[in-house]
């Protein structure tokens, strides 16, 4: 029996240490338009799609696109099942407790979306009295949690941001706090072009806010952040980062 | 009425096959819902199989254990067992690969899910074969052994076709719930059918069309698979008395 | 309580107290101290214990008339009734959960003066939308369990009422509903459980239940897998509880057999 299961385990070492080289990269498996959504015949592309691919050609690694629920990302990437998360997530101090991260790959401010003709800016007295919607999990719940949520009449959580857009749509909440750009693709849509816009952007707190969004990695993994850093370096020298940039929005997101 | 037209029409584009219709995203779905269900539904029944016996015929500490075992399953709701065993499972493997030296290994959603929803489902499959286990006449049981039939012809001739008709109607119960439970696996991250609806809805907004095509889809398995157990109920059945209505 | 004494079961009883000592030794449990996450919790057991009432009582409500109507009914009523059952038992609950809540509120922008009218603000929450999914699920599951229930009552004593001459709304008060009732108490225990286990599903419609707090305790922590353990747990003693509760009312009202 011992020798079945060590004859097994050989085996699978031998397969993975064959794909040794492949690194699986997490993103979010709900739809997050124009950074990483899928279409119709199931394969993710987007922003953030075209830069993994970019970063892995530049740092030589066999990456392999793997979607993991959003709310499970972390855990996925500290019990093993991926290797590197380029989801759209912030560096936060919280976060860096658990992971590590990249130098960051773009920093886009933080907005408040509301319903068209109402008075409402981004700031606590304004929202008091509202219903907030946030997706779960995600730097915008700590930022309502933390600042709006005392004088808020409801803070609603979400697992995908489209379904708290939808409901901003349908008149169910008065506001959600997202990524602008995220929000941008919202907007554009028929449904958002007609209920809602952009009423602020929210005070900065780098604790929680972050300061830009980097790749995930699991701590201790100081080779695989190197080639990562200098990867990126690499594109933003040589003009991928912004030839890709200029498929999808106006201006660089890089920020600050 | 023309609204309702052009959203007639806007939902037989949105659900055409051929990109950009989500009608194939939503067939594959399907298709792992339905592998899902399957190798889920088996491995349930081999664990229940295994608890069934061990129940009635093991030791005390066996019957103890699977005791446990059930209890806990069936009372603690399925997204928190899905959500534990998918993380300690796949963390437990990867811990002792890594504790042996070797690499980490992916596994895959699919198997994943089976085993998680399979762990689930062996513990209402070792009920209900128990229980039809238990209802085989006795009187039978003891005939055969007064004519000296060996333990093992007499499990495989006479127990296992009776148990195996009254166990059908709790069997076909547990299919239709795994194929229900693999929508709770896409709230966890699964690809299947839900997942699949929530992506496609979440994309185009169209949350009406894609979440009634997904519930149809789901009507009509569950329909084909009540016609098919119904057959196998009256093929197991077939030569036994029929108890008064 | 001799049973319990057994040496093996002594020995199982030991472990499993030693595996609970270390789990409550060596992992995380600090954030079970902070009063901000007590109040989530207990927010959130209230939540799911008055959704499994309401529902369970709204769902055996409604059960009631579609067993009657699929066991005696006329084949104008019994055919909805089955169409009904089929339909809520083929598909998940997650999928009509979300039907109600999504799907209607997708519609919401085309429909003119809806933000004005009474119904808007309960339209607004998400409960309303749980209890009606819910609870029309309850009804759908139990409408089969009381359809067996109504033919399990034997015909005899229905034929006798109608001998004696004895009304049929009478008959159906005195006699077939209390039999029926009766015939289904020890599988609506059951059924109960199972409702307490679909609960958590209103998570994913934006209500705060007690598996809606533990994943937000598990993301404000990072902590993996202890908030999922408390979670287990608080849905074994509500489970326990549901079962010495029916256990009680079975004894309450002991069979007679017919």
């Amino acid at each position: 029996m011992k020798k079945i299961a060590l004859a097994a385990a050989l085996a699978l070492s031998f397969g993975s240490a064959a794909l040794a080289q492949q690194v699986k990269v997490g993103i979010a498996a709900e739809p997050y338009p124009p950074f990483a959504a899928p279409d119709a015949s199931g394969a993710y592309t987007g922003w953030e799609v075209d830069i993994i691919g970019a970063v892995c050609k530049a740092a030589a690694l066999d990456c392999a696109i793997t979607p993991v629920a959003w709310d499970g990302i972390i855990p996925a990437l500290t019990s093993g099942q991926i290797d590197m998360i380029m989801a759209s997530m912030s560096i936060t101090d919280e976060r860096l407790k658990t992971i590590d991260f990249s130098d960051k790959y773009y920093n886009t401010p933080t907005v408040i979306v509301g319903a068209k003709g109402v008075q409402m800016d981004a700031t606590p007295e304004s929202l008091a009295g509202k219903i907030i919607g946030v997706q779960v999990s995600t730097i915008h719940e700590a930022y309502v949690q933390k600042y709006f949520a005392a004088g808020a009449a409801e803070v609603k959580t979400y697992q995908t941001q489209d379904e708290a857009n939808q409901d901003l749509a349908a008149g169910r909440i008065d506001a959600t706090q997202a990524d602008s750009v995220a929000e941008q693709a919202f907007l554009d849509s028929e449904a958002g072009k007609a209920c809602c816009e952009i009423k602020g952007t929210v005070a900065d707190d780098p604790e929680i806010l972050g300061k830009g969004v980097g790749a995930g990695l699991r701590k201790g993994e100081d080779e695989l952040k190197g080639k990562i850093n200098a990867a990126i370096k690499q594109i933003r020298e040589d003009g991928t980062y912004d030839a890709i940039t200029a498929k999808y929005f106006a201006m660089s997101i890089y920020g600050n | 009425m023309t609204a309702f037209g052009a959203l007639a029409a806007s939902s037989l584009d949105l659900l055409a096959y051929a990109p950009p219709g989500w009608g194939a995203t939503l067939l594959a779905g399907l298709r792992n819902s339905v592998l899902i269900a399957f190798g889920a539904f088996g491995l349930g029944l081999a664990i229940g199989i295994g608890g069934a016996f061990g129940k009635l015929y093991g030791g005390p500490i066996t019957r103890d254990l699977l005791a446990v075992y059930t209890t806990i399953v069936r009372a603690v709701p399925e997204l928190v067992l899905i959500l534990f065993l998918y993380y300690a499972v796949t963390g437990a493997v990867n811990e002792a690969l890594l504790l042996w030296g070797y690499e980490r290994i992916q596994i895959s959603g699919v198997a994943a899910g089976i085993a998680v929803l399979g762990v689930v489902q062996g513990a209402y499959a070792t009920e209900v074969l128990r229980g039809a286990i238990l209802a085989v006449p006795v009187g039978q049981i003891e005939a055969a052994r007064a004519m000296g039939m060996p333990p093992v012809l007499l499990a495989w001739r006479i127990v296992f076709p009776l148990m195996l008709a009254n166990a059908i109607p709790g069997l076909a119960n547990l299919w239709l719930v795994a194929t229900k439970d693999t929508a709770l696996l896409g709230v966890v991250g699964f690809a299947e059918l839900t997942k699949a609806t929530q992506q496609a809805a979440s994309t185009t907004k169209a949350f009406f069309t894609f979440l009634t095509a997904a519930g149809l889809l789901y009507l009509a398995l569950s329909l084909l698979s009540t016609v098919v157990f119904h057959r196998i109920e009256a093929w197991a059945r077939k030569g036994q008395k029929r108890t008064g209505g | 309580m001799r049973d319990w004494l057994q040496p093996h079961r002594v020995v199982l009883i030991g472990l499993a107290v030693a595996l609970v000592l270390a789990c409550a030794w060596f992992l995380r449990w600090d954030w079970l101290a902070e009063p901000k996450y007590q109040l989530l919790i207990v927010q959130g057991i209230w939540r799911t214990l008055w959704i499994l009432v309401v529902t369970m009582v709204i769902g055996m409500l409604l059960a009631v008339p579609l067993g009657l109507a699929q066991a005696a009914g006329p084949w104008y009523l019994a055919a909805p009734a089955r169409a009904f059952c089929s339909v809520i038992r083929g598909t998940p609950l997650l999928l009509q959960l979300w039907l109600l809540y999504y799907g209607l509120g997708s519609l919401f922008p085309s429909i003119p003066g809806l933000r004005g009218s009474v119904l808007w603000p309960y339209l607004r929450q998400a409960w309303p939308y749980a209890v009606v999914a819910l609870s029309l699920s309850v009804a759908g599951y139990e409408g089969e369990v009381m359809r067996g229930a109504f033919k399990g009552v034997p015909h005899g004593q229905l034929e006798a009422a109608k001998a004696m001459g004895m009304p049929r709304f009478a008959m159906f008060r005195r006699i077939w509903l209390p039999q029926a009732l009766h015939r289904v108490l020890p599988t609506l225990g059951g059924e109960t459980v199972l409702q307490l286990k679909a609960t958590p599903l209103v998570s994913t419609i934006t209500i705060m239940d007690t598996y809606a707090v533990a994943g937000r305790i598990r993301q404000d922590t990072f902590i993996v897998y202890e908030p999922l353990l408390m979670l287990a747990v608080v849905y074994m003693a509500i489970t326990g509880l549901i079962v010495l509760m029916f256990r009680w009312f079975e004894s309450r009202f002991p069979s007679k057999s017919a």
